[in-house]
């Protein structure tokens, strides 16, 4: 039994993965939203399924990927997204917006109670309100910017952005899309030569004109208001336009668009209930972009695979599970436990890599680009450096960081998704393959060794002073662990640090400028720098090492979150108020453990225990001067 | 007693203390950019000898920390003793030795650049062309002869001497320029307006109706100082004054008055870097990506005219896409009035190879330390294990 628990443990794990990836089933009569979901549309300058606008639309407004109605029933964010775009007077009744600030509700007179959900309808007496403080706390920067002003300005966006998507592929209420567009099509010629009769001064026929021009007044609106491009280009090199905007042009091509006829007759037959018709409809409109646009189709569907998937949190709860197996690997079972630790860490880093991998697919991109990439790359750098270690002692520490950095390091990244798309298009000056993948890949790299030699040494000093678990042995190992991963990671963020002083020197002429980022980065190289000469020159030993590996910890989260929120320099591009406290807490909790740490060694239980040999006196010889 | 100095100059534990105080140094002058942005931190903490409280006035000042320059070149001097003293020809030693060779280089490189190296903008509207770059952050009094037709022939007077507030007596001028009042930042407001207590400075030209009021430097990294002076010509032929004139970049166009049979402009501008070859923008373009407003690219058509060379060429500039010409490199830095005008980065920078070597350098040196450790761990860790 005990010789076959590792691989039960990791059988029983891949099940459950399994399953929850079977894809829900829908039934045959009911309406198509997976499909409906795969459909390309261009939003934020990139090529992406509808069913990511649905999930990033709905964590900005709502701040979840889905919606829970009053009546108990739980919406996808792509089954809140087709009412929204097909039937909004419905979906302007869903408590979607998310208010907790008082101050915000008491401008219409709401109390702060139970309720932090509120619907379009409830805030439709006070858009102007809204819209005017709004623009007022967005004259401000972030910084300065008060949390009412913040909240306003978060509902103000929210509003904005809902009532662009629901003029997105109709004009909202319009209740028969498809004969509207006959009626528009067939009038156009009539229409024109009115217009021609009229400018000339004769006589000409008023209906149809006013008909006509009614309806251009709409597309006119649809198209300035828009949020999704969802019509594509009829050619390799054309544009992709708003259903609002092609309406436009049909005035010059006499046609319209196949593309915003499907959208019309798949809205009007959802509106309608007619399950058959939609999804028949919806047929048509998959074919014509698989047939037109294959590209496209690959790419919006392999993301929406992604999208369901989630590899971030299937692996972020294997890699919990990993770390509590391994550190229960230290009071008994040890072998058993370490190796169940050890494959389920296999598995994680499995699908880890596999989201990392995708996301570099999707954007065309080295897999860093923002601070959510960052977090994703610094966990897998971590995880995979501590895994190798864990070969090479087989002792369970190696297991014990990788599980705990990367939950940590995925939880951080979840965090940080809160703004909407996190494969966003790079400003002109990062579109440098080049760079980002050396200079931003080695800099990252360099931070992951930092959290892995910190976490090693919050394991040292953790066993050692509150178990008995800590050995010569282990704490030798410890010891050399720490001492390896400090040195790997001067290598990387020294090279990251000069590659980045290159990059500078190539784009703005200046290899250095003081940026906090740039500040940040040496703050690290010079760290590491003094460890290892201390060590070198014999200043420090065993415990000294980790409390300044645990130091390291410290000022590697300044350099990677503190200097964005200072808010200035060129790579304040994600400040961040709400994770401040987050960050200080931290750097409390690493201060409380060096303090821990200068306990003397009497007090720590694995010494008090064992025979007085502490081990400082047995720290191998200096390498080198 | 030298012996001791030695040691001390030599001692691993001064590194240390260098890359701490360092530490400190760029921590405390990152915070510091908050406020004060990024230059004026900058100038206070990283290129100085010493951190000074209160930083500005005329009272008491303090020396409170060592800058950057007195930690560089204390690390810098304390690097190269070490290691003349220390030196050995070993294996095992030698890929210290090659980091410690690099990050020397890269040092004395910093110290250089920081020395030498040149920054300046030059702006341009489409269809400009221009022979020059500007110093945003300095100011020159510029004194044109124009009376011949084709060729002005500009004397320019740098910014240290102007604060000065003396007497300028310069051989190709008939006449001497006594500088009075030198402001390095003020606002000019019409003398009606400015009420009774600001009365003008010169008697002069548009001057004569406007009143001076000074201001303190300015810190925030989108603004900039509008300095001010009022300047009396004097005739070298004797003869008296002329009159004085105020002078100020937020004038625009230059004064004009004649000497000595001669026209002269003068004019207080940001000051200027004339090159034997010219710019003409013939291009600006800047994408979006579609339906957003990031930008996608910025890009500059320029055409390089150079007869010293028989140069005649279009270049295109762009991000991360530098044009390098005659020692000087033109990047890309910005735009202005909707896309109509260009801003070129305009770098002069005689040791910008030094980082790149020393990169090579220190990453070589570091993977063969490191290397050497991971295999003697290696072979120890199996030895261990079997």
């Amino acid at each position: 039994m005990k010789r076959f628990l590792p691989l039960i443990v990791l059988l029983v794990m891949a099940g459950w993965i399994a399953g929850n990836w079977m894809p829900p089933k829908t039934a045959k009569d009911d309406v198509d939203l997976a499909k409906f979901g795969k459909i390309p549309v261009l939003v934020g300058g990139r090529v992406k399924p509808l069913d990511t606008v649905a999930r990033n639309s709905l964590l900005i407004i709502h701040g979840k990927q889905e919606l829970r109605l009053e009546n108990g029933r739980t919406l996808t964010a792509i089954q809140w997204l087709t009412e929204v775009l097909f039937n909004a007077p419905a979906a302007d009744q869903y408590p979607v917006f998310v208010v907790q600030n008082d101050e915000v509700l008491g401008l219409f007179d709401w109390e702060q109670s139970q309720r932090k959900y509120f619907s379009f309808t409830e805030f439709s007496p006070f858009l102007k309100q809204i819209e005017e403080q709004g623009d007022q706390a967005d004259k401000l920067e972030a910084v300065q910017r008060s949390a009412y002003q913040s909240a306003i300005l978060n509902l103000r966006n929210g509003l904005t952005l809902y009532q662009r998507l629901k003029n997105s592929v109709q004009f909202e209420g319009t209740k028969d899309f498809a004969a509207e567009l006959k009626t528009y099509i067939a009038n156009l010629p009539d229409a024109a030569k009115a217009a021609v009769q009229a400018q000339r001064g004769e006589n000409f026929d008023r209906s149809k004109l006013d008909e006509v021009a009614e309806l251009i007044q709409k597309y006119e609106k649809i198209s300035e208001m828009a949020y999704i491009l969802a019509v594509p280009p009829l050619d390799r090199s054309g544009e992709w336009h708003s259903v609002g905007d092609s309406l436009l042009h049909s005035v010059a091509t006499g046609e319209i668009h196949p593309t915003v006829l499907e959208y019309a007759q798949i809205g009007d037959a959802y509106r309608a209930n007619d399950h058959g018709q939609f999804n028949h409809q919806l047929d048509l409109l998959t074919n014509w972009f698989a047939k037109e646009q294959p590209n496209a189709v690959k790419r919006a569907s392999f993301e929406s695979l992604f999208n369901r998937l989630q590899p971030f949190s299937q692996s972020m709860a294997l890699y919990v599970l990993a770390f509590l197996l391994a550190c229960a690997s230290w009071l008994g079972w040890s072998r058993t436990l370490n190796r169940s630790a050890f494959y389920l860490l296999l598995l994680a880093l499995a699908i880890h890599s596999f989201g990392l991998f995708s996301r570099m697919y999707l954007q065309e991109r080295p897999p860093v680009t923002n601070l959510y990439s960052s977090a994703i790359f610094i966990g897998w750098g971590a995880v995979i450096v501590s895994l190798i270690l864990e070969r090479i002692f087989r002792d369970g520490i190696g297991a014990a960081c990788a599980g705990a950095i990367g939950f940590v390091t995925l939880i951080i990244a979840h965090h940080l998704a809160g703004s909407g798309d996190t494969l966003e298009m790079l400003q002109a000056v990062l579109d440098t393959n080049i760079w980002l993948a050396t200079h931003v890949v080695a800099i990252t790299t360099g931070y992951s060794a930092m959290f892995l030699a910190g976490m090693l040494a919050i394991i040292y000093i953790v066993r050692g002073v509150f178990t008995r678990s800590l050995t010569k042995q282990t704490a030798d190992s410890l010891a050399r662990m720490t001492y390896g991963v400090v040195c790997f990671a001067t290598l990387f963020s020294f090279v990251g640090t000069v590659l980045g002083g290159i990059w500078a020197d190539q784009s703005w002429g200046r290899f250095w400028g003081w940026d906090p980022k740039e500040n940040g980065a040496v703050l690290i190289v010079l760290w590491c720098a003094i460890i290892l000469h201390a060590r070198w020159g014999g200043f420090i030993r065993q415990r000294g090492l980790m409390m300044m590996a645990i130091f390291g910890n410290i000022v590697t989260s300044f350099s990677w979150f503190g200097v964005n929120m200072l808010g200035v320099g060129l790579h304040s591009y994600g400040f961040m108020q709400k994770a401040f406290p987050w960050l200080l807490g931290f750097m409390i909790s690493q201060l409380a453990l060096i303090t821990i740490a200068s306990m003397p060694l009497e007090q720590w239980r694995s010494f008090r225990a064992a025979d007085s040999s502490s081990p400082d006196e047995q720290m191998p010889e200096p390498t080198a001067a | 007693m030298l012996r001791k100095i030695v040691d001390i100059t030599t001692s691993l534990k001064l590194t240390i203390v260098c890359l701490a105080a360092g530490m400190a140094l760029i921590f405390a002058g990152t915070l510091a950019q908050v406020h004060l942005g990024i230059h004026e931190a900058q100038q206070r903490y990283f290129q100085s000898w010493l951190v000074w409280w209160p930083a500005e006035g005329n009272g008491v000042r303090f020396p409170i920390f060592p800058g950057g320059h007195l930690i560089g070149a204390v690390l810098l001097v304390n690097l190269v003793a070490a290691h003349v003293k220390r030196f050995r020809w070993t294996s095992r030693k030698f890929g210290i030795h090659l980091t410690h060779a690099g990050l020397i280089i890269m040092l004395a490189g910093g110290l250089f650049t920081d020395l030498f190296a040149v920054e300046s903008h030059m702006q341009l509207q489409r269809g400009d062309t221009k022979n020059y770059s500007e110093d945003q952050r300095h100011t020159e009094l510029a004194v044109i002869d124009t009376t011949g037709n084709d060729l002005d022939q500009v004397t320019a007077i740098p910014e240290s001497i102007l604060k000065k507030n003396r007497t300028i007596d310069h051989w190709s001028l008939p006449f001497r320029i006594v500088i009075k009042n030198f402001y390095p930042n003020a606002s000019l407001k019409m003398s009606s307006e400015a009420g009774s207590s600001a009365t003008p400075i010169a008697n002069q030209g548009p001057g004569a109706m406007i009143a001076v009021q000074p201001l303190p430097r300015t810190t925030a990294q989108d603004e900039r100082d509008v300095p001010a002076a009022a300047v009396e010509i004097q005739p070298k032929d004797g003869g008296g004054s002329l009159g004085t004139w105020l002078v100020s970049d937020g004038l625009g166009a230059p004064q004009a008055f004649s000497c000595g049979g001669r026209t002269w402009m003068i004019a207080m501008r940001t000051a200027r870097y004339y090159k034997p070859y010219s710019v003409t923008l013939q291009k600006f373009t800047h994408e979006k990506y579609a339906g957003t407003e990031i930008p996608k690219n910025f890009a500059s058509k320029v055409t390089l005219i150079d007869p010293e060379r028989n140069v005649n060429r279009d270049v295109l500039i762009y991000m991360n896409h530098p044009l390098r010409y005659r020692g000087e490199t033109f990047y890309q830095a910005g735009f202005q009035q909707d896309d109509r005008a260009t801003i070129l980065q305009v770098v002069r920078n005689p040791s910008f190879i030094a980082p790149y070597v020393a990169c090579v350098i220190v990453a070589a040196g570091l993977l063969w330390q490191f290397g050497f450790h991971l295999v003697g761990f290696a072979r120890q860790k199996r030895g261990g294990t079997a």
